[in-house]
């Protein structure tokens, strides 16, 4: 890795954003014939909120589940904190410490919020299916410290309410907040988040964007995220990835990328006259 | 008002994340188990045991076994059967002593003590369960549950064909010798009715408390996990492999110690088409489905219900006065007349609403129903011939199923739940 890659800087609001967390190197992804994501570069720096953006179907969603290693490109490298992540199965992925939420809800509608956030929490629980078949002893010291860990999470999430309600019964802007307590459960370094606002109220943005930003604030987590709401984009992230058809058209900060006239072009559409 | 938190303050989270936070709750629970182990034992007789609590305690057993596969872990198996079986075949070995040959030469433990007999037949059918269940890694549903089946009628075929799994014996049955634990016979014929019943409840309360802990912990939450949603699954950090082996392994396990018990404590002698045939995985799935997937006091109702009902039927309608005694004709004719009074309310009630179910309509029916049975067994059996009272059954049993499922999917369990929410407030209005 080169030194100007590892540079960090820092934000307009005066946050000191570190060196590279994450860096994809020449991703290409093809589904048979079809080229979801060619040859793109980025990396992802600690400490910011970086967000990919796009129209439909310009590849955002495959760049997200390559970095969480639910699809594994054709080329390109992915590097992870100085090394180079070897092909790993998404759930060897979550132990690195990287956690997300989905596009589509993806709650275990049959579990209280409570258990869905412990779930998050799996990957810090080690005893074994001896130890809590006997239940008293480790298994439930276990269970209590990562208890009061999830519920520091349901408490900056402001769920404590709906704690034992199964999430089948909660209504949609709930469901992404719990989601999001889930992800952060796992106490990520970095998090991905799909689309997190789709779908909401402007109140409910506005939740939502506040969560993010004090996800950020408070835990330092790095933070990549989709989204189509161009106000939240603009106001939210440090730097945005902008993709179209499957390759990058711009890279910078939210007021260069809104100045780049390839960006326009592929939002607003160009004249071919 | 009897299922209420108010006053009843949580001050850890220990105390918070108990199997029955409601203090009623854990009373009942206490009071349930002091009559099962204190008073239960002497009071039964042979009959009872035999027609009643083995049957409920075997089948409580491998329903918590299948309850973990396909009610937590969302793994569809018809192989019960021949897991049960698996457990059964390896007790037998085991409580007669193993033999293995090793180049000829034949090396044979000493029989081992009943108990761990079971235990060990548990074990070895997991070993079992695991390996049937590696195809579970690539498909899911349907062609998961026809891969089982496979394993079921594998299993029967083996312990049929395989003669050292059944001691070389000439009707290829196998017969369970008399074991002791503590100079008490366990099995064989002299086996007294307390002994076997104690036997299995001790079993059965171990594997349900193990299977609650092991349910409400991290390993619940994964197998929960793989169930509602892979995908999300694997991504928060479930490692697939472990999470659904890992549960094959556990059902197999409790699934070869009921059928350990079935095979030694219960019936003695198996022939293992007869005893451990497909009819088995299915009752056993109904139990399941029937009881309240994910949930273990769902696998002891679910296991009761089966059990039960054909009993109560068989009493109710054959005759049977040289089982049931004491009752007086005063009661018969207050049964009766509550019959006739619940019926009339049915009727009125139809009237009323143009609908049988509409209103207090579900109610009146439960009510009829009851009170004929009430009237029914009080008389000592309706006293129809036992032939028609046979095909009565299966047909009873089988619309009951039916209407069951299509009323409550969810199973007793969920039926459970919501008469707890009602009796929070119960008798007030809010």
């Amino acid at each position: 890795m080169n030194d100007m890659s590892t540079e960090g800087y820092t934000t307009e609001d005066g946050r000191k954003i570190g060196g590279t967390l994450m860096e994809m190197k020449n991703i290409t992804l093809s589904f048979g014939g079809v080229k979801a994501i060619t040859d793109i570069s980025f990396d992802i720096k600690e400490g910011e909120i970086r967000a990919i953006i796009g129209p439909n179907g310009a590849g955002k969603s495959s760049m997200l589940n390559v970095i969480s290693g639910f699809y594994i490109p054709q080329e390109g490298e992915v590097w992870y904190k100085g090394e180079k992540r070897a092909q790993m199965k998404p759930y060897e992925v979550a132990r690195l410490g990287i956690a997300r939420t989905f596009q589509n809800i993806a709650l275990f509608d049959g579990m209280s919020v409570l258990d869905n956030v412990m779930t998050g929490r799996l990957n810090h629980m080690t005893t074994g299916l001896f130890a809590q078949g006997l239940w008293k002893g480790k298994a439930e010291r276990e269970e209590v410290e990562n208890r009061e860990r999830a519920e520091k999470i349901i408490d900056f999430l402001e769920i404590q309410a709906i704690r034992k309600t199964p999430v089948a019964r909660l209504p949609y802007g709930l469901k992404k907040r719990v989601e999001l307590a889930r992800a952060l459960a796992a106490e990520p370094s970095l998090l991905l988040l799909d689309e997190p606002m789709a779908g909401m109220n402007v109140e409910e943005k506005e939740d939502m964007s506040r969560f993010i930003l004090d996800v950020n604030d408070e835990f330092g987590t790095t933070i990549a995220l989709i989204e189509h709401d161009m106000g939240v984009v603009m106001d939210l992230s440090d730097r945005v990835v902008v993709m179209d058809y499957g390759k990058k058209i711009g890279d910078g900060t939210p007021d260069e990328v809104r100045n780049n006239q390839d960006v326009i072009d592929a939002y607003l559409g160009v004249s071919h006259d | 008002m009897f299922y209420r938190e108010a006053g009843d303050f949580k001050t850890s989270y220990v105390d918070d994340g108990q199997t029955f936070p409601i203090k009623f709750d854990r009373y009942r629970y206490y009071f349930v188990l002091f009559v099962a182990f204190a008073m239960v034992p002497l009071l039964i007789n042979d009959y009872w045991v035999n027609a009643i609590f083995l049957p409920f305690l075997i089948y409580s057993i491998a329903a918590i076994g299948l309850n973990i596969l396909v009610g937590y872990c969302g793994q569809v198996s018809l192989g019960t059967g021949g897991f049960m079986a698996v457990g059964a075949y390896a007790c037998y070995k085991f409580m007669t002593g193993l033999d293995i040959w090793i180049g000829g030469v034949q090396y044979a433990l000493p029989p081992i003590n009943i108990f761990f007999s079971v235990i060990l037949a548990g074990l070895v059918t997991a070993v079992v369960g695991v390996l049937f269940g590696l195809p579970s890694l690539r498909i899911k549903g349907f062609y998961l549950a026809v891969a089982t089946l496979a394993a079921q009628f594998f299993l029967v075929w083996l312990f049929n064909k395989w003669a050292w799994a059944y001691n070389y014996s000439a009707s290829g049955q196998i017969n369970a010798p008399e074991r002791e634990i503590f100079g008490v016979a366990i099995t064989g014929p002299n086996t007294e009715a307390w002994a076997s019943y104690l036997f299995c409840l001790v079993i059965a309360a171990i594997t349900a408390v193990i299977a609650r802990n092991l349910t409400r912990g991290a390993s619940g939450r994964k197998w929960m996990a793989i169930r509602d949603m892979d995908i999300a699954a694997e991504i928060i950090g479930v490692n697939p492999l472990k999470a659904k082996l890992s549960a094959f392994a556990v059902s197999s396990f409790y699934i070869g110690i009921a059928g350990a018990l079935f095979f030694a404590v219960y019936l003695g002698a198996v022939e293992v088409g007869e005893a451990f045939g497909i009819q088995k995985s299915f009752i056993v799935l109904f139990m399941v489905i029937i009881g309240g997937l994910g949930s273990i006091f769902g696998s002891f109702a679910g296991a009761a219900f089966l059990v039960l009902l054909p009993v109560l039927l068989k009493l109710m309608l054959a005759d049977s006065t040289d089982t049931i005694t004491g009752f007086s004709t005063v009661m018969s004719w207050i049964f009766l007349l509550a019959f006739a009074a619940a019926v009339v309310m049915l009727v009125i009630n139809v009237i009323r609403t143009r609908s049988l179910i509409a209103g207090s309509g579900v109610g009146w029916i439960f009510a009829s129903i009851a009170a004929f049975m009430a009237y029914a067994l009080t008389i000592g059996g309706m006293g129809w011939p036992t032939d028609i009272v046979a095909h009565l059954q299966l047909v009873i049993v089988g619309a009951l199923i039916i209407i069951f499922l299509v009323a409550e999917p969810h199973g007793i369990a969920q039926l459970w739940r919501v008469a707890k929410e009602k009796l929070r407030l119960w008798p007030f209005p809010h």
